[in-house]
């Protein structure tokens, strides 16, 4: 009905060939763009600090190890690692370097990350499927031990924390704890647009295309004469770099200090499954799955008190755990190729209704 | 079939809606009291009897005295799992209710927690744990961790092991193994550790247990049976505990010899070594038993009516009393801050001055109902810790026995290292605001 694309023609090749070639989904987008843009104004501390900007941070992460593992067919465990090898990075250089404004070091410590990333991806040439996810295993588990035992990282603090200074960006303090929840809000909002963009442009492009084909049929495309060594070092070192940057804005823009355990192995699994439910090879999966993982936990903790009930917490933790792991199944028996799927089938037939055929 | 699925999420929606608009309209006629707990995740065997503790005592003064100073105590537990995630996020959903006081019960969500203290003047309150320097007050005006810090901990233990050993100079030569959660918790000590076996000229070998292998812990005590230490020290948390009692056990190390500190001295902590686990040694700084005419009081009002959920032999455990301890300076800090401020309904920024003026000396436990339960505790404004004396006890295979005096902390030790730990952190937390609030005192 509203969802139709009649009378809309394309004329030319460019706007044949754009992402969102329907004006409904581009009006969508905007719509999505504005509410994020307004969403500060509601005055609520809470969704910003608490669900949105976490959110937004785990879908960057969803997004880096979608690239990998979505787009190029390589199975990582190795995510949370590469995102403490961010965090850590950035607290590294920001404390040599405390005059660099702390949104460069946010970036910089991306390609540190693309870098490990890049050295653990080395074996992805001879091993695949999941002989490849024990190797990023490895990763995982080294680094994680650097975190801990390496004390020169955390600057041989007693707590074996990292803690984040105070930094300004135009004399507005963009991290610590007096940052207000708006600046550091839009901060992430900025970064997730942006590397979204840029993840979109990347995975449309010819590269994106030599990822696909590494997936679909390594054989065919090496063939087809893509080079494989080059092409998934390449996703492992892009996959880092998103990896990393939202390991850094994770310290830097959520948490506020970490202690190593916060990359450890679950890290790694949360971010997997959120991909692995929002869509495998799909940017707007990334969304849906961190969505689903993380914002649906929280809606179902305070259901019960928004509704006037009474129910002891870690009863309504159990709930929580019960409901989210009944709905993960739900929506893969459902579609088992992930939310971005389920949309996609449900546009379709948006845009067929009321007349299916 | 459309329109059925429309109506039921209208109504759905404006159900959310309606009973969104009631939550908000809350009246501010009661004091705010939100218990951070978690009796779910890998730590709930240790944080369910603290977090019934908690509950039931504020619960008792509500239905003993209709709460502090006459206005009704509002106790509102937040499940944090003992993750950090999920702290931070419970922090963010109490902030804007008026709490009095946050305590945090685990090292990683305290240390995400000091920095916001000061901005959204909660003050937090975490009892012998968390970051040892907070208790520096002129750096930490909104951290207070009474009643002893891990480094007085440690420090008491080594007295008492010179004590058993026959003074400090027969320490020359022995060997101290120590064990601990390879995180920011177990690692605190070890600079006072080390600092005092240089000056005690004894040997310091270290275990450490990352969080994984917590419950296997072999190849550790494999090392501990090659290296024969005299004496073992343990900092441990969660099912690290009960699992260390049984290696120790089954390797057939002397469990009179073998000391944790007062997280690793829970009653299923011991009883997981079975009865091969007697013997077993940790601190305590908080009572033993139900013998107390306040913690009876907990039975007949709370636990008696069905308004607790603590299982009935599981009541006054160690760490249920631990529990009470911590919400009995929270109870007493409300009514001193009641005291300075006048009001009767008290905020964050009045318990923080409450607790400033916490003062908490054997009469007084005895006033409350607690003769000789808990260690005595002095807070300042410099020493918001009090570096207050604890106790040994000891395990006979069934409960827990009292068997030293109070052990005083070696200050002269601490102190030091706490000032250079405190400086240290300010230094490298740029833009660290200075103190600005002015120091408590009683009327």
């Amino acid at each position: 009905m509203l969802y139709r694309e009649a009378g809309q023609f394309k004329t030319d090749y460019a706007s044949d060939q754009a992402i969102f070639p329907i004006l409904q989904d581009r009006i969508g987008l905007a719509v999505i763009l504005a509410v994020a843009i307004l969403l500060p104004f509601a005055n609520n501390d809470f969704l910003t600090n608490a669900v949105m900007i976490p959110f937004m941070i785990f879908t960057l992460a969803a997004i880096g190890l979608n690239l990998l593992t979505g787009y190029t067919g390589l199975l990582s465990l190795g995510t949370g690692a590469f995102m403490g090898v961010g965090a850590y990075a950035c607290y590294k250089l920001t404390s040599i370097f405390p005059n660099v404004n702390i949104l460069i070091w946010v970036l910089c410590s991306g390609f540190f990350a693309a870098a490990v990333g890049t050295v653990f991806g080395l074996p992805s040439l001879r091993i695949k499927g999941f002989y490849l996810a024990i190797a990023t295993l490895a990763a995982q588990f080294f680094l994680e031990w650097c975190f801990i035992r390496v004390s020169w990282l955390y600057n041989y603090n007693i707590s074996g924390a990292i803690e984040v200074p105070q930094r300004t960006l135009f004399g507005i303090i963009v991290t610590g704890p007096r940052a207000t929840a708006e600046t550091r809000y839009y901060i992430v909002l900025g970064f997730l647009v942006l590397m979204t963009w840029a993840a979109s442009n990347v995975v449309h492009g010819r590269i994106g295309r030599s990822w696909m084909a590494v997936r679909d049929m390594d054989i065919a495309a090496e063939l087809m004469g893509i080079r494989l060594l080059p092409t998934k070092l390449l996703a492992f070192a892009v996959s880092s770099f998103y990896c990393g940057v939202a390991g850094a804005l994770m310290v830097f823009l959520w948490y506020g200090g970490a202690e190593p355990t916060v990359f450890n192995i679950n890290q790694s699994f949360t971010i997997l499954f959120m991909i692995i439910i929002g869509g495998l090879g799909s940017l707007l999966g990334a969304y849906l799955g961190a969505a689903l993982i993380f914002i649906l936990p929280i809606v179902l903790r305070f259901a019960p008190e928004v509704l006037g009930l009474h129910i002891h917490a870690a009863t309504v933790e159990h709930i929580t755990y019960i409901t989210t792991g009944v709905l993960i199944i739900f929506f893969l028996i459902a579609e088992p190729a992930g939310l971005a799927r389920l949309w996609q089938v449900g546009k379709q037939k948006l845009r067929v209704w009321p007349f299916p055929y | 079939m459309k329109a059925r699925h429309l109506f039921v999420g209208l109504a759905c929606a404006a159900l959310l809606g309606a009973a969104a608009l009631t939550g908000v309209a809350q009246a501010q006629d009661k004091i705010f009291v939100p218990l951070f707990t978690y009796r779910t995740g890998p730590f709930a065997n240790s944080g369910i009897p603290i977090a019934n503790g908690m509950h039931d005592y504020l619960t008792m003064l509500n239905e003993r005295d209709g709460g502090i100073g006459g206005v009704k105590l509002d106790v509102e537990e937040c499940e944090t799992g003992y993750d950090t995630k999920k702290g931070v996020e419970c922090w963010e959903s109490i902030k804007d209710k008026h709490p009095t006081v946050v305590n945090p019960f685990s090292t990683g969500i305290t240390l995400q927690l000091i920095p916001k203290a000061a901005v959204d003047k909660i003050p937090i309150l975490s009892m012998a744990y968390g970051l040892s320097a907070s208790a520096v007050g002129k750096d930490f005006p909104w951290v207070f961790n009474p009643p002893a810090t891990y480094w007085d901990g440690m420090s008491m233990i080594i007295r008492y092991i010179a004590g058993k050993e026959g003074g400090f100079a027969k320490l020359k030569g022995k060997k101290i193994g120590f064990i601990y959660l390879d995180a920011g918790y177990g690692r605190e000590p070890i600079p006072l550790l080390k600092d005092l076996a240089k000056d005690y000229g004894f040997d310091v070998k270290l275990y450490p247990v990352a969080g994984k292998e917590m419950q296997d812990q072999s190849s550790q005590w494999l090392s501990v049976r090659r290296d024969r230490p005299n004496w073992m020290i343990m900092w441990g948390w969660g099912a690290m505990n009960p699992t260390a009692v049984k290696r120790a056990a089954e390797n057939g190390y002397p469990m009179d010899h073998f000391i944790g500190v007062w997280w690793s001295g829970s009653d299923d902590d011991a009883r997981g070594g079975g009865t091969q686990a007697k013997g077993y040694l940790a601190l305590n700084f908080s009572g033993l038993g139900s013998n107390y005419p306040a913690i009876q009081d907990i039975k007949k009002y709370v636990v008696d009516k069905g308004k607790s959920q603590v299982e009935k032999d599981k009541f006054a455990d160690t760490f249920y009393n631990r529990g009470v301890f911590n919400t009995a300076m929270v109870a007493e800090a409300i009514r001193n801050a009641q005291k300075i401020t006048g009001k009767k309904v008290v905020d964050g920024a009045d318990v923080r001055k409450g607790l400033e003026t916490l003062n908490m000396t054997a009469a007084r436990w005895k006033e409350l109902g607690f003769p000789d339960f808990g260690t005595a505790i002095h807070v300042t404004c410099d020493d918001h810790n009090g570096h207050s004396p604890a106790y040994m006890q000891q395990w006979d295979g069934k409960e827990w026995h009292r068997v030293s005096d109070w052990i005083e902390p070696m200050k002269d030790k601490v102190m030091p290292l706490l000032d250079a730990a405190a400086a240290d952190y300010v230094k490298k937390n740029a833009g660290w605001p200075k103190r600005s609030e002015a120091c408590a005192k009683l009327p």
